[in-house]
């Protein structure tokens, strides 16, 4: 009796000391869930969302409290990796898809006041005070957020043209039948 | 003695349809009446161009230098004015624009300055620099640039050279005609190679359905007095795959995950020997290439064509027939329709073909795969191009490249032999073409996301930095509101302040000065410390209130001997 109720309460010791080390050992910092998330979204910071860029954004949905759905650059595709993370339905972007653009900074317009650099979430704007500035394109995630602090509208979207470097095989088009 | 020769899977046997474009020896194409020189011919950087739209160029003249190390030059293909560098239709199945010299010839056709070289008192990697600088990349249509090919691995010593006579693909003669035309100066080229290389071995493969090429290289090959091998393969397309004449003519068999050298044989196509020979011997760039012009045409033949022309110019040669109703670039297994004949020839054009309903009559429609397998034999490279298939057609990239999409070389063998006539190489350039795209967004989203982190914490940082500033301001304007009256009091007591007016009165005594500062220093540091509030100094109980009177005290008769008659000292105990 005694040597069992010994033996049963050595196990217990035992693997609860096990269980405690692998706590502190294997401990995972931060959400795993919110960082595969992340992963997904675009990174292009725009706060199109809602929420003030992707890991907010992530982490919201994570947490239950965004839909999957918010997140125009990702687009439908986008939609359709999250809901294949998560396990969630598919559904239809809340505002609609736009392709891919850039900013296009009019250089004769620019007065140089700095609003849209410091408005660019990505760095992709050079410029000092009372210089022109202008965008880096190949940097820009084409998220809009200089268009607004621009006081002489000087900040255009262009959507990015296709070049031989971008270019990508057509889906194979199925020719239906004709009805003879 | 006869060489064992080996087997690789798979492949087809089209009907070579290769007879009328070799009746006729190599033409010279004439001038063209403008030139458009694509800046970007290679795989690697695109080239910076060198010329202003105005400049008179030579031929030969470097037009584009290359950019960066997996690059190749490009150079004017004949003497002229350069009218303009712009966009231009390019030889793509897109018929998309890319940048490009325009040339405007001349006509005398005059030679920039040529510099032959022996390849054997020069160092390695200056026969490398001169080959990329003379523009010589793989003429058998991957356009890779060759001396990016030219290095041995580091472990494995180069067992053997395989030299890419094979042409397995239908209509195309143009390295047929070359090795039976000008095959010294191909052989003579293999030695600047193999001795790169350090190759073993030599072996040239050709398909045995070009017997007159074969005869022509073994009697070069003689002539030199070199110890290659001249090797006829069996006709069997993809036998030109690099990786299928390496296994054909060595038996080894190159894995996804290898470079051949790896395993110590690497593979060259026959023109880029022969165009490596003439730009090193006759210092000579590469500016014009051999392409077979053949399909449905009266006068199908090879032509050596400056690189540059338009298709244009160059199918005309072979007077199309009224039916041709479209035109391929490449050969009818991997090559594509031209969307433009505006497009130049560069030099990933080994082939030309006039296109006719009744020659290639248009595809049945799509049926559903029936799951036979037969693809799965064709394959050469032994994928499963049915598997592949649904996972394109679904947009399971993921999938796709478990089943080793990247393997595929897109030889065509599985939509040939099709019985449901499914276009499979269209799926899988589609999702090659939507992978590589997506993983350049992904680099791109990673590349934002590092930079938004920074941007980020730089502005945490720079917060914090200002608010530690403001912080620092407000306690040096306490202190200086602290302090003003105690200068009042000072002033008229302190001997300090007699320095001070020494200073004052005498300025050219820089030991005055020195010491009035340090001074003045200490002054300041006093009246910061002073500065500090005593805080819960009300409701004080009578034994508190003693007990500072007692502390006050002995600090002040600590700083007595330094400074006495401390006046501050008895106001803030006070």
């Amino acid at each position: 009796m005694i040597t069992t109720l010994a033996i049963m309460a050595l196990g217990a010791v035992v693997l609860g000391a096990a269980l405690g080390y692998a706590s502190i050992r294997f401990k995972v910092e931060g959400d795993p869930l919110v960082e595969k998330i992340e992963a997904i979204l675009p990174q292009t910071q725009c706060g199109q969302c809602g929420y003030p860029g992707c890991k907010p954004y992530a982490a919201a949905i994570s947490a239950g409290e965004a839909d999957i759905n918010l997140c125009p650059p990702g687009g439908i595709d986008g939609v359709r990796k999250l809901a294949d993370l998560l396990g969630r339905e598919v559904k239809a972007l809340e505002a609609e898809e736009k392709p891919k653009q850039v900013a296009i900074i009019d250089e004769q317009t620019c007065i140089g006041c700095t609003l849209c650099i410091q408005a660019c979430p990505v760095d992709a704007i050079v410029g000092a005070a009372k210089q022109m500035h202008t965008i880096i394109e190949p940097l820009c995630t084409g998220c809009e957020l200089c268009i607004k602090p621009c006081p002489v509208e000087c900040i255009y979207m262009l959507p990015i043209a296709e070049n031989l470097d971008n270019w990508k095989w057509k889906y194979p088009v199925i020719e239906i039948k004709r009805a003879a | 003695m006869l060489r064992q020769l080996f087997n690789f899977k798979g492949g087809v046997k089209p009907q070579t349809n290769k007879a009328p474009s070799v009746q006729a020896p190599i033409g010279q194409a004439p001038l063209p009446s403008r030139l458009y020189v694509p800046l970007h011919q290679s795989i690697g950087g695109s080239p910076n161009p060198l010329v202003q739209p105005g400049e008179q160029v030579l031929k030969g003249q470097l037009i584009g230098s290359a950019d960066g190390w997996l690059s190749a030059a490009v150079h004017a293909p004949t003497s002229g004015t350069v009218l303009a560098i712009e966009d231009h239709v390019a030889a793509h199945p897109s018929g998309l624009p890319t940048l490009s010299v325009v040339i405007e010839p001349d006509g005398r056709d005059q030679w920039a300055a040529r510099r032959p070289l022996d390849h054997r008192t020069l160092a390695p990697e200056r026969v490398r620099e001169l080959l990329r600088d003379a523009g010589v990349v793989g003429l058998g249509g991957a356009v890779f640039p060759s001396h990016a090919k030219l290095t041995a691995a580091k472990t494995v010593a180069v067992e053997q050279l395989v030299i890419n006579g094979a042409e397995c693909e239908p209509f195309m003669t143009c390295d047929d005609l070359l090795m039976r035309e000008r095959a010294e100066e191909s052989v003579r080229g293999i030695a600047i190679f193999r001795d790169l290389l350090a190759a073993r071995r030599v072996l040239i493969g050709i398909e045995d359905n070009k017997p007159e090429a074969v005869a022509a290289m073994q009697a070069a090959v003689l002539q030199l007095g070199e110890d290659y091998e001249v090797v006829a393969v069996p006709t069997r397309y993809p036998a030109g795959g690099a990786k299928q004449l390496i296994r054909v003519l060595t038996g080894k068999e190159v894995p996804a995950s290898k470079r051949s050298t790896e395993l110590g044989v690497q593979c060259f196509n026959v023109a880029t020997v022969y165009t490596a020979y003439r730009a090193l011997a006759h210092g000579e760039p590469v500016i014009s290439r051999i392409v077979t012009l053949t399909g449905n045409v009266e006068q199908p033949r090879n032509w050596e064509v400056r690189l540059g022309t338009p298709l244009r110019d160059l199918v005309a040669l072979g007077r199309p027939k009224a039916d041709t109703s479209n035109y391929l670039m490449g050969g009818p297994m991997m090559g594509f329709a031209i969307p433009d004949l505006a497009a130049p020839v560069v030099k990933a054009t080994n082939c030309v073909i006039a296109g006719s309903p009744s020659l290639f009559p248009a595809s049945p429609p799509e049926m559903p795969c029936i799951r036979c397998g037969a693809c799965a034999e064709a394959c050469p490279h032994e994928l499963q191009p049915f598997e592949l298939y649904w996972f394109a057609r679904a947009r399971n990239f993921g999938k796709t490249q478990e089943y080793h999409i990247f393997d595929c070389i897109e030889c065509g063998c599985c939509s040939y032999v099709c019985p449901s006539h499914i276009p499979l190489v269209q799926y899988f350039r589609f999702a090659k073409s939507e992978i590589w795209s997506r993983e350049r967004e992904k680099q791109a989203a990673d590349a934002a996301k590092a930079r938004f982190e920074l941007r980020n914490a730089r502005a945490e940082r720079e917060q914090t930095e200002k608010a530690e500033r403001l912080a620092r301001a407000a306690t040096a304007r306490t202190a200086e509101r602290k302090a003003l009256p105690v200068k009042a009091d000072a002033a008229a007591s302190q001997p300090a302040a007699s320095v001070e007016a020494a200073v004052t009165t005498s300025p050219v005594d820089a030991e005055a000065v020195k010491k009035a500062s340090i001074v003045a220093a200490i002054e300041r540091a006093r009246a910061q410390r002073e500065a500090v509030q005593p805080r819960n100094t009300e409701q004080l109980s009578a034994g508190q209130k003693k007990e500072i009177a007692a502390i006050d005290a002995r600090r002040a008769a600590l700083a007595d001997p330094a400074k006495p008659a401390d006046a501050t000292s008895e106001r803030t105990g006070g």
